[in-house]
């Protein structure tokens, strides 16, 4: 054991948070196109008996229909008719709609899991300790990274494709499963030794092909892909709750103060309630004023999509939807401009990614601490109920990284000494808004002197911690002593923090 | 056997039932039992001392309440067991 520059104990045979990113990890492997049309079939059987496949692949799988996908449950239940063994499964994202792989983690036929953001009855397997392989939790733009550049090597990649026309070319823009933008399935595409595109559509000719049909070695036509209406997961509405609203109301107020609201500035913000409703107080401060923003980027909503067609956005870099106006909007608006995994997040994408093109993100956090690390992976508890997505590209690319936060929920003090999980390191985090202060990062000396005379509420980070409690009492922490089931990785490669079973 | 309970189950508050019995019997089902059981027994046995009670069985469905949520819950089971209120 040893421990990275955050403190944080880590197994040997990896690269701890804070080392050098050694050369080898940026080179390319090379990647062609298939030397002939794509085979097209009408079952996901002949598709594995086509395909030469042996115990211990890795099958990939992007995450664009969100709750409602079904194709890695068809993919892996069909893997397990064949008598295949110990695979490793690397979904950008895992949802409940999942639940039927946790029978083949528990036999053995799925034994590693990559992925960036898990949910639901997968997730309590893995951190039960069912999963035999620690699971490795990337980045969204690490995820990219690390197909790239070799460190996640994928045998199949099995992308869903609401629509895909006679020469392999694929979108997401159309057809009756449409889920919109497909960037997460990039890297898999040009990857992947072999590349399976699962469709319930084929069309004589796709106008934008997202995925180009000459990287496609399959195109398998089944009965459907997934459920759209699964799409939409999570909060999509503007909080009404009122410390949400006064939390919102003072994280527009410091990205003000803060002096980010110039004509021209660009954000980022994510899908839950109260971020929600940090973009429509900003919304309100831009007509005000007259000012209009760059671009936003990201997960896209129907609140963006509302400030693009109202003239408020040049444009929405969009690199998966969170709903379905999201998804009508990219046939009808130009501006709404769809990106890859890598172009919106990996540390390695040149001359730099959309992420370090950002003037502020809001971000979320289920904890955060006094060197303000924060975690979105675990609960309190130590068991994964997330995972960074975003978080930590965002987090590092943005001028200001801000993290909204109620300080307690359900009695639990969000601020505390150290999170359960590092999933974004302290050094990327900037400032914390809570209904009862805004701390912001020492090392941010020139947002502090900057926010000096504005009449926020900046008290130290320790303070609020304090703060919470005097309401709460000092909760007892737990320890996690089981073995290690998952392992946190920075969008370097290198590695945060270990998930531990109890 | 009088019975008595106060609260609900929404979040950061709990529901208390309480009934005659012998001794004091105090059983906790709560969303952050991990970090706070022993501070909501102590609780809870404190404000049953304070009311003067050395036979009741208490039954706690916590949802994260605050300290003085959990007395005035326990409190208010205990007077409507004995009709009080």
């Amino acid at each position: 054991m040893k421990r990275n520059s955050i403190g944080r104990e880590l197994p040997d045979g990896y690269r701890p948070y804070g080392e050098e990113h050694p050369a080898a990890a940026s080179q390319r492997i090379a990647m062609k196109p298939t030397p002939t049309a794509p085979i097209f079939l009408t079952s996901l059987s002949d598709v594995f008996s086509a395909l030469e496949l042996r115990d211990g692949m890795t099958f990939s799988f992007h995450h664009h229909l969100r709750d409602g996908d079904f194709v890695a449950n068809l993919v892996m239940a069909e893997a397990d008719r064949r008598g295949l063994r110990d695979l490793t499964i690397a979904p950008s994202s895992l949802f409940p709609c999942h639940k039927p792989l946790v029978p083949l983690i528990e036999r053995g036929v799925i034994t590693g899991i990559v992925t960036n953001y898990m949910n639901g009855p997968v997730a309590d397997a893995v951190s039960a300790g069912k999963l035999q392989k620690p699971a490795i939790m990337d980045t969204h733009g690490g995820r990219a990274r690390a197909i790239e550049a070799g460190d996640l090597s994928i045998d199949v990649a099995f992308l869903a494709v609401p629509t895909v026309d006679r020469r392999g070319n694929g979108t997401g823009r159309v057809g009756k499963s449409a889920c919109g933008v497909l960037g997460y399935a990039d890297p898999d595409l040009h990857y992947a030794k072999k590349v399976v595109f699962v469709t319930d559509e084929i069309v004589e000719r796709v106008d934008h092909p997202d995925l180009d049909g000459n990287f496609v070695d399959y195109v398998v036509l089944i009965p459907s892909i997934g459920d759209r209406a699964g799409i939409v997961s999570g909060t999509t509405r503007i909080t009404r709750e009122p410390v949400g609203l006064k939390i919102a109301r003072d994280a527009a107020a410091l990205i003000d103060a803060a002096g980010l609201l110039k004509e021209g500035f660009s954000m980022q913000t994510g899908a839950g309630g109260t971020s929600l409703a940090v973009v429509a107080d900003i919304r309100r401060i831009m007509v005000e004023r007259g000012l209009h923003a760059r671009f936003a980027s990201g997960g896209i909503t129907a609140q963006y999509v509302e400030m693009l067609e109202a003239g408020l956005v040049g444009s929405l870099r969009d690199v998966q939807d969170f709903d379905l106006d999201a998804v009508a909007s990219l046939t009808r608006n130009p501006q709404h401009e769809a990106i890859t995994a890598a172009q919106y997040g990996s540390p390695d994408f040149r001359p730099a990614p959309v992420v370090a093109g950002l003037d502020f993100v809001v971000l979320g956090a289920t904890e955060i601490d006094l060197d303000f690390n924060v975690n979105v992976t675990t609960d309190s508890e130590g068991r994964i109920i997330g995972g960074s997505g975003g978080h930590a590209d965002t987090a590092h690319g943005a001028k200001v990284s801000v993290v909204v936060t109620n300080l307690v929920k359900a009695r639990l003090p969000i601020v505390m000494e150290k999170v359960t999980c590092v999933t974004t390191p302290g050094s990327d985090v900037d400032v914390l808004v809570t209904e009862r202060g805004i701390a912001v990062n020492p090392k941010r000396a020139d947002l502090l002197d900057r926010l000096r005379g504005s009449g926020l509420n900046v008290v130290p980070i320790r303070a609020l911690m304090e703060l919470a409690h005097t309401i709460t009492g000092v909760p007892v922490r737990p320890r996690p002593s089981g073995r290690i089931v998952a392992l946190v990785r920075y969008r370097d490669g290198s590695i945060l923090d270990v998930v531990s079973s109890k | 056997m009088k019975i008595g309970s106060a609260g609900t189950l929404e979040s950061n508050d709990a529901l208390v039932t309480v009934q005659e019995g012998v001794g004091i019997v105090v059983s906790i089902d709560s969303i952050v039992d991990a970090f706070f059981h022993d501070r909501i027994e102590a609780e809870v046995r404190g404000e049953l001392a304070r009311m003067k009670k050395q036979n009741v069985h208490v039954t706690i469905q916590d949802k994260g309440a605050l300290d003085f949520t959990l007395r005035a819950r326990v409190r208010t089971a205990i007077e409507r067991m004995e009709g009080s209120q």
